[in-house]
């Protein structure tokens, strides 16, 4: 597992002016799942759902609330398991890595996948600095010049550097409520992760706000594969390259963005686009 | 919005429902005397309830305050029958035998609670918490039983050495007080660790972060201030009990800890006095109010002047800097 | 370094020895209810096999020709605490509705505020108080005046050929210095007030205010909100409260051992001193020079124990039934 695609990437290249580097040069899909089912109860929350997400590009995951599209965000890196009594069947790979399979260290999936939460949640007692590096730091990153790059090319990346460059020692909580996601994307980035999951990252930022992640999300897709869930199909279109749509714990519908929203297949897909149920 | 222009409940009240709109109502100025009346009768008992705080404090500066000086601070008791003398030994022996409660107690209370909040499942969790509920009430002189029957009554063995000679000590005073420390710990930080919103969590696990790091550096380094502040209550709590310390600590009226000897025998002399009794000043408060020597009154009345301003300025002190107020009700006694 | 992102690799075997040590840390609760149980078992199992039921039920305690009766130990920490709660409760109910209900707004927090203070004193310090301001003030004014006035009343009445004892005989006998089983009610109950006090209030806090509204868009003046609002709402809660004052008041031993005289003795003047379960292991463990003598004093810890216990579940379950979330130390 150790020596995979995402640590060829030499250290040389890395300078303060430019991003991160993409960590992934592969071509295959990032994510290739296969019948992947999830239980909570006995009640499978998302059943048996084959996808194939493309390598850097937006893939968006859209359907009504509890038709299990957070829930199989999760899974893309194991954060489900948090849930006790969380079962999953079924495989994931992860350019071409079994992420499921026995000896894999769930702490690993997670440093190759990051993730950004909902609701935004700055460490409270960190600073801006200190929050965007905790996930190197507590890693056991010690280098501070190191440190001190990457914080600064991470919080370039998500276009809060202009913003916050002189206060970087503030606390991560004092920043209004669209910088705090942005510092919350940044933290991300800083560990260098091959994919990004966002799990409606938007819907509790005002509109301005909101657009300004958008616009985020899609330059971090030159070098990041992102997985999006999000409720608010506008914004599915805007950002994404592909569509995926989920109901009552299935995938019904996954096709490029302008596909499904224009011509879609299915009915129920249909029914939902255009409002009618949801 | 007709809600909103409603006025709160305390505002109505405060007009208690004007005559106008209640017109027939002849009985208004009986229910409203009434009303009065209850104000005042449990006026009068929150007033009585807070006197014994202005008499108890009151006296103990009355009587006490003129007995402080830097003699009674540092100056060991006199001898028997000798007027003077001081609590040295007492205000040493207190803080050595509350640092071995805390070096004992809060570990296990804060580790512990972490397990609860962050591995244990749901049956394992409300057995440990019932557990520490009980603990919390046992009266703490029963604490005074059990760590006398462990260090004091017996030598204490350990594969075939006794590592532990019988008798009143310093030890036996701490572990009876770390005992009173465990659950006391162990609740309120669980109560503190719980508030830690889970998006926390989430966030330092979707970093790849390993599980203890986020416990220690994410969860607890975000409850700390409360840890603390229960932590502290807690131990301003054990600096006054003296009932477990009656026949662990015993007291005494000279240095448990002697070092007169060259730096390599400090260990020695170190583990000597953990086993010798030692002062604390809750006992000799105790002894000293119970002798017939009025000089002993007057010390006791000084010793406990000093007992209650290290109780009330911890207290104090962390409510006025945590404002928490979970915190606060969680650590009331 | 190896590794470009200069991250250590991930190590489950930290998280396995950080979790069994907490684990462990987490059985210590266990661990100390076990060790608790079998002191107190284990030292008392003697005093039991010799003595039996009698003694709970004997009323001689004299070490010195090895008897030893718990009658008067366990009278005593019954009557006393009791007395406390009947002197407390009402006091400590009406106070916590005065800060809920009736107080204007800016008493509340300082009076708040001082009841935390009232609770953070140490016991010794209640008792050195007692003995030598509460004491000499019982003694010289409140216990004569009880005396001639309740005590003079008839000690018994005639009924069908029986003469039938007054509380009267509570209030009789001699007064003495002020040593008596009133004098440790009334310390007790000064501390355990704070407790009452504070956990009545959470109670009354935690009624909604839709009941309150409800009573005032009645036209109810602010008392008959509270009546009939506020109490009918908190009643099993606030007894609650009474049942975890009582368990600290059975537990309560400086301030007791320090003025209710210390003498294993039922009598039922309230004036004459008593003694009780907590009191007596307070004054003779330490000094305990025989096994016997030792081990009765360690059955009267499991006494006391247990009663403590019992009532302090049954405070737990009450205050859970009555749906009142209650902090977690008391």
């Amino acid at each position: 597992m150790e020596p995979s695609p995402a640590t060829t990437a030499p250290v040389s290249t890395v300078t303060a002016t430019s991003a991160i580097p993409a960590p992934v040069q592969d071509t295959r899909p990032a994510f290739d799942a296969q019948n992947v089912s999830i239980f909570y109860t006995q009640k499978p929350a998302v059943d048996g759902v084959t996808l194939q997400v493309p390598s850097r590009s937006v893939t968006a995951i859209i359907g009504p609330s509890g038709c299990g599209k957070s829930t199989f965000l999760r899974c893309l890196n194991r954060m489900h398991e948090l849930v006790p009594g969380a079962r999953m069947t079924g495989t994931i790979r992860l350019y071409g890595d079994d992420l499921y399979a026995p000896e894999i260290d769930p702490t690993v999936v997670r440093r190759r996948v990051g993730m950004v939460f909902q609701k935004s949640n700055p460490f409270p007692t960190m600073s801006i600095a200190e929050n965007v590096t905790v996930g190197l730091r507590l890693n056991g990153v010690r280098d501070r010049a190191f440190l001190r790059e990457r914080m600064e090319q991470a919080l370039r990346m998500s276009a809060l550097w202009d913003e916050v460059k002189n206060d970087l020692n503030r606390p991560g909580i004092s920043l209004s409520g669209g910088q705090q996601q942005r510092l919350c994307i940044a933290r991300a980035v800083a560990v260098q992760p091959e994919v990004l999951l966002m799990d409606e990252p938007a819907s509790a930022l005002d509109p301005i706000a909101t657009s300004k992640v958008e616009e985020l999300i899609n330059d971090l897709k030159k070098n990041y594969t992102i997985v999006i869930v999000t409720h608010n199909m506008q914004q599915a279109t805007r950002v994404a390259d592909q569509t995926a749509f989920f109901y009552l714990g299935k995938l019904i519908e996954f096709a490029p963005t302008r596909e499904l929203f224009n011509n879609p297949r299915q009915p129920q897909t249909e029914a939902y686009i255009t409002g009618r149920f949801g | 919005m007709p809600a909103a222009t409603l006025p709160p409940a305390n505002a109505v009240s405060r007009e208690t429902s004007s005559p106008a709109a209640v017109p027939r109502d002849n009985r208004h100025g009986w229910r409203k005397g009434k009303s009065t009346l209850a104000s005042g009768v449990s006026l009068a008992c929150a007033l009585i309830v807070i006197t014994p705080l202005g008499f108890v404090l009151g006296y103990l500066i009355l009587k006490g305050a003129s007995s402080l000086n830097l003699a009674f601070f540092f100056n060991l008791p006199a001898p028997v029958g000798e007027t003077g003398g001081g609590v040295a030994n007492a205000n040493v022996g207190t803080f050595v035998v509350i640092a071995i409660a805390s070096v004992i107690g809060v570990p296990v209370g804060i580790f512990g609670a972490i397990y609860l909040t962050e591995y244990g499942g749901r049956r394992f969790n409300s057995v440990v918490r019932l557990g520490a509920d009980i603990l919390n009430g046992v009266p703490s002189i029963v604490w005074g039983i059990v760590a006398y029957a462990l260090l004091v009554n017996h030598d204490v063995v350990l594969f075939g050495h006794t590592i532990w000679h019988k008798g009143f000590s310093t030890l036996a005073g701490g572990v009876a007080l770390a005992f009173i420390l465990i659950p006391m710990v162990l609740r309120t930080t669980e109560e503190v660790l719980l508030l830690v919103p889970n998006g926390y969590r989430e966030a330092a696990t979707a970093l790849g972060i390993n599980r203890w790091r986020i416990c220690v550096q994410i969860v607890a380094k975000t409850a700390l201030k409360g840890i603390v502040t229960g932590v502290m209550l807690a131990v301003a709590r054990i600096a006054g009990e003296t009932a477990p310390l009656l026949f662990t600590a015993l007291g005494n009226r000279f240095w448990s800890f002697q070092f007169h000897g060259p730096i390599t025998a400090l260990p020695g002399e170190f583990a000597q006095g953990f086993a010798q009794p030692i002062a604390a000043l809750p006992l000799q408060i105790f002894s000293y109010a119970i002798s017939p020597y009025d000089d002993w009154h007057r010390q006791a009345w000084a010793a406990a002047l000093v007992l209650i301003l290290l109780v009330l300025s911890l207290n104090v002190g962390l409510r006025y800097l945590t404002r928490d107020r979970v915190v606060r009700v969680m650590t009331k006694p | 370094m190896s590794d470009p992102k200069q991250m250590r690799p991930a190590s489950r075997a930290r998280d396995a020895v950080f979790q069994w040590f907490c684990f462990l840390m987490a059985c210590g609760v266990l661990v100390l209810i076990v060790l608790v149980g079998y002191v107190l078992w284990g030292g008392s199992a003697d005093v039991f096999r010799k003595f039996g039921w009698k003694f709970l039920t004997g009323s001689d305690w004299d070490p010195n020709t090895g008897s030893f009766g718990a009658l008067p130990f366990i009278f005593g920490t019954l009557v006393s605490s009791l007395l406390a709660l009947a002197i407390a409760a009402p006091l400590a109910i009406s106070t916590a509705i005065y800060l809920t209900e009736l107080a204007p707004h800016r008493l509340r927090q300082p009076l708040v505020f001082m009841i935390e203070m009232l609770s953070a004193i140490p016991s010794v310090i209640y008792g050195l108080w007692a003995i030598f301001i509460m004491l000499p003030w019982l003694s010289q004014s409140v216990f004569p005046l009880l005396r001639h006035s309740l005590g003079a009343l008839p000690k018994s009445i005639p009924l069908f050929h029986h003469e039938i004892p007054t509380p009267a005989l509570l209030f009789s006998g001699p007064t003495g210095a002020g040593y008596s089983m009133l004098s440790g009610a009334i310390i007790i109950a000064v501390m355990i007030l704070p407790i009452i006090t504070s956990v009545s209030r959470e109670i009354l806090r935690s009624v909604p205010d839709l009941q309150r509204e409800a009573a005032y868009g009645l036209g109810a003046t602010r008392w008959e909100v509270t009546r009939i609002a506020v109490l009918s709402y908190a009643k099993k809660g606030l007894f609650g409260a009474m049942i975890l004052g009582l368990g600290r008041a059975l537990g309560e031993t400086m301030a007791v051992t320090m003025v209710i005289g210390n003498t294993p003795r039922i009598s039922p003047s309230l004036f004459s001193p008593g003694y009780t379960l907590a009191s007596v292991i307070a004054n003779e463990f330490a000094e305990a020079t025989s096994d016997d003598y030792l081990h009765a004093l360690v059955a009267i810890g499991l006494v006391l124990m247990a009663v403590t216990v019992v009532v302090n579940l049954c405070a737990q379950l009450i205050l859970k039934l009555s749906g009142t979330e209650v902090g977690a130390v008391r």
